[in-house]
């Protein structure tokens, strides 16, 4: 495995908070990591580092050998890395298609005049949903979706572009258990498709399913980093709760 | 407010979801219940006083439904990126007397319109810079313009009634008092609204970034859309439309008075919600605006007929208000 991202000794401040303490984390070439830690922990801080949301206070990190510097999450985005936002920051009240192209809208001409192009954004929404293998219709309303195909909407946005990482933020975390299984079924296909996804979640059979591998946070710190096989969720949470120092 | 379940503005061309008939969504359409209702309402008046269906009270009806109207129809988009702009009666009034202060230092017409057009956009733009930069709510904002744009109206005009228009006295009057195959002309100032505002709406990046605010105004901003540029566009369309209405209402009255537009908001308002709006952001059309400023026209109009005492007016109009929010409701509960 060749690594994508590299990040070394990060730290970040807020204010008197040290919400991540010298974190030092690569993350490889199509693999899915699942990142566990106890609320406060930084999970979100280091997911939203690597997105551009934060400036590191200190610390480097590196895409590909490059080191980079994102001044927001826009440019991230350009770089190839996407979120999945933990309140899915999805519009209700438009449609899937709506929803997948939301600021990156297909238009066609019309004589002088550019205008939505809504069949190609239909289809190109359908075709991006079959590959997730999601039963989603890209012209029904978001509001009446499934928490499953909300989360596939969501999905679906990251996948417009070239991107190599997708971070998701608590994915599973207000979705009932069948729903669970297709928001795992969809990180699975991230995978074959060679993209490499963070998986933060606090739901332990979900980590051990999907994960290659499992980094444990607590109080800022990496206090874990292991292949998903050498650990075991007794150890997870022994991490979690500061029962096992480290591992 | 509208068929929010069943169909999106605009994004009912879908060849994928073959299955649903556009009978269904016709049904479903709160346009489609209102314009019921105004016939319904029409055919009970005139049973009741034959008068309202002649063809001069018809016409006096459409008349001032297309001023409302074309006002609600600047409400609309405010109203569905999640806003409301409660100053349009005072920014009617600063138009007017604006146009009037023009036309009676005797300027041409055109420079008239665009003095007042300009002014009703500064209005606008001037709503949406201090609520989007300041972030302050819109009702608030929109109330202190209402105060200020009154005010001003009474300190430019002195208190003084603008009647004599100078050289553009005969074309202001012919614009906003004249018919045009059988019309007045505002009439067709209206219907083109409609399909302008529609297209703009259904087709554009600016209309659907207005309901990806009115939406979900995080998530759009998370997608990297202009909120606050998009957001103040509104409130300068809402100005805009305004300013269009002045003209012709002065054309019409032939005077400009100081008070003029006074209490319009909430006729304005109570159209743009009827006719499907959620003033929760994120829903209404174009032609909701309209029907529903029809339809509060014909309430007024018919009570006034059937010599039920004016005051009465409001309570109506009001009724009419939570009848169409309610609708709105038992939609979503049925969900
Ligand atoms: N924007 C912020 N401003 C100030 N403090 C923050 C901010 N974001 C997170 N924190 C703090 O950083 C620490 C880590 O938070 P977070 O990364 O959200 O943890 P987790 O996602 O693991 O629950 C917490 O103490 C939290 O209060
Ligand atoms: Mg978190």
């Amino acid at each position: 495995m060749t690594v994508l991202a590299r990040l070394e000794h990060i730290v970040k401040d807020f204010g008197a908070v040290r919400a991540l303490d010298d974190v030092t984390l690569d993350i490889n070439h199509g693999e899915v990591l699942g990142l566990m830690g106890d609320n406060g922990a930084g999970k979100s801080t280091l997911v939203k580092t690597i997105a551009g949301n934060f400036q590191p206070t200190s610390g480097s990190y590196s895409l590909d050998g490059q080191p980079v510097h994102f001044s927001g999450p826009a440019e991230a985005r350009r770089h190839g890395i996407e979120v999945v936002y933990q309140d899915l920051a999805i519009c209700d009240n438009l449609t899937a298609a709506a929803n997948v192209f939301l600021g990156r809208e297909m238009m066609k001409r019309v004589g002088p005049f550019k205008v939505l192009d809504h069949k190609g954004m239909n289809r190109r929404a359908n075709e991006i949903f079959k590959e997730l293998k999601s039963e989603t219709r890209p012209a029904a309303l978001v509001n009446r979706m499934s928490g499953g195909q909300r989360q596939a909407v969501a999905i679906a946005r990251t996948r417009l572009s070239e991107s190599k990482i997708v971070l998701m933020d608590e994915p599973t975390a207000a979705i009932s258990v069948r729903q669970v299984a297709e928001v795992l079924a969809l990180i699975r296909r991230m995978k074959d498709q060679g993209l490499s996804v963070i998986l933060i979640s606090h739901r332990m059979p979900d980590v051990f399913e999907v994960c290659d591998r499992v980094v444990v946070m607590r109080r800022g710190r990496k206090v874990a980093d292991k292949p998903i096989a050498q650990s075991s969720p007794e150890e997870v949470t022994g991490l979690i709760t500061g029962a096992i120092q480290s591992a | 407010m509208t068929n929010h379940q069943d169909r999106a503005p605009g994004m009912d061309v879908d060849l994928l979801q073959g299955s649903t008939s556009p009978w269904r969504g016709l049904l479903l359409a709160q346009e489609s219940w209102v314009a019921l209702s105004i016939l319904v309402l029409g055919l009970i008046v005139s049973f009741i006083a034959p008068t309202f269906a002649s063809a001069g009270n018809l016409l006096n009806v459409f008349q001032n439904a297309c001023f409302i109207g074309i006002m609600a129809l600047g409400m609309t988009p405010v109203i569905i990126s999640g806003g409301i702009d409660i100053s349009v009666g005072s920014i009617l009034g600063m138009c007017a007397v604006t146009l009037g202060i023009v036309l009676n230092a005797d300027m041409p017409l055109a420079v008239g319109i665009i003095a007042t057009l300009a002014m009703g956009i500064a209005c606008g733009v001037f709503n949406g810079a201090i609520i989007s930069y300041l972030q302050l709510p819109p009702f608030i904002v929109t109330l202190a313009t209402l105060s200020i744009g009154r005010s001003l109206a009474l300190v430019l005009t002195n208190n003084e009634v603008f009647y004599e228009f100078g050289q553009a006295t005969a074309s202001i009057i012919a614009l906003g008092g004249g018919y045009t195959f059988g019309f007045p002309n505002v009439v067709y100032a209206l219907i083109i609204g409609v399909i302008i505002l529609h297209i703009l709406l259904t087709m554009t990046r600016w209309g659907r970034y207005l309901y990806a605010i009115g939406g979900n105004e995080s998530a759009a901003r998370l997608a990297g859309i202009p909120v606050d540029f998009i957001k103040i566009s509104a409130y300068a369309f809402s100005g805009l439309m305004v300013a269009i209405t002045a003209i012709f209402l002065v054309g019409w009255l032939g005077a400009v008075t100081n008070s003029i537009g006074t209490g319009y908001e909430l006729q304005v308002i109570a159209s743009t919600v009827i006719g499907g709006a959620s003033l929760n952001g994120g829903f209404g059309s174009a032609l909701g605006a309209a029907i529903g400023a029809i339809l509060v026209e014909v309430i007024r109009n018919a009570l006034l007929i059937a010599g039920v005492n004016p005051f009465w007016q409001g309570t109506f109009v009001g009724c009419f208000i939570l009848a169409a929010v309610l609708l709105e409701r038992i939609r979503s509960l049925r969900r």
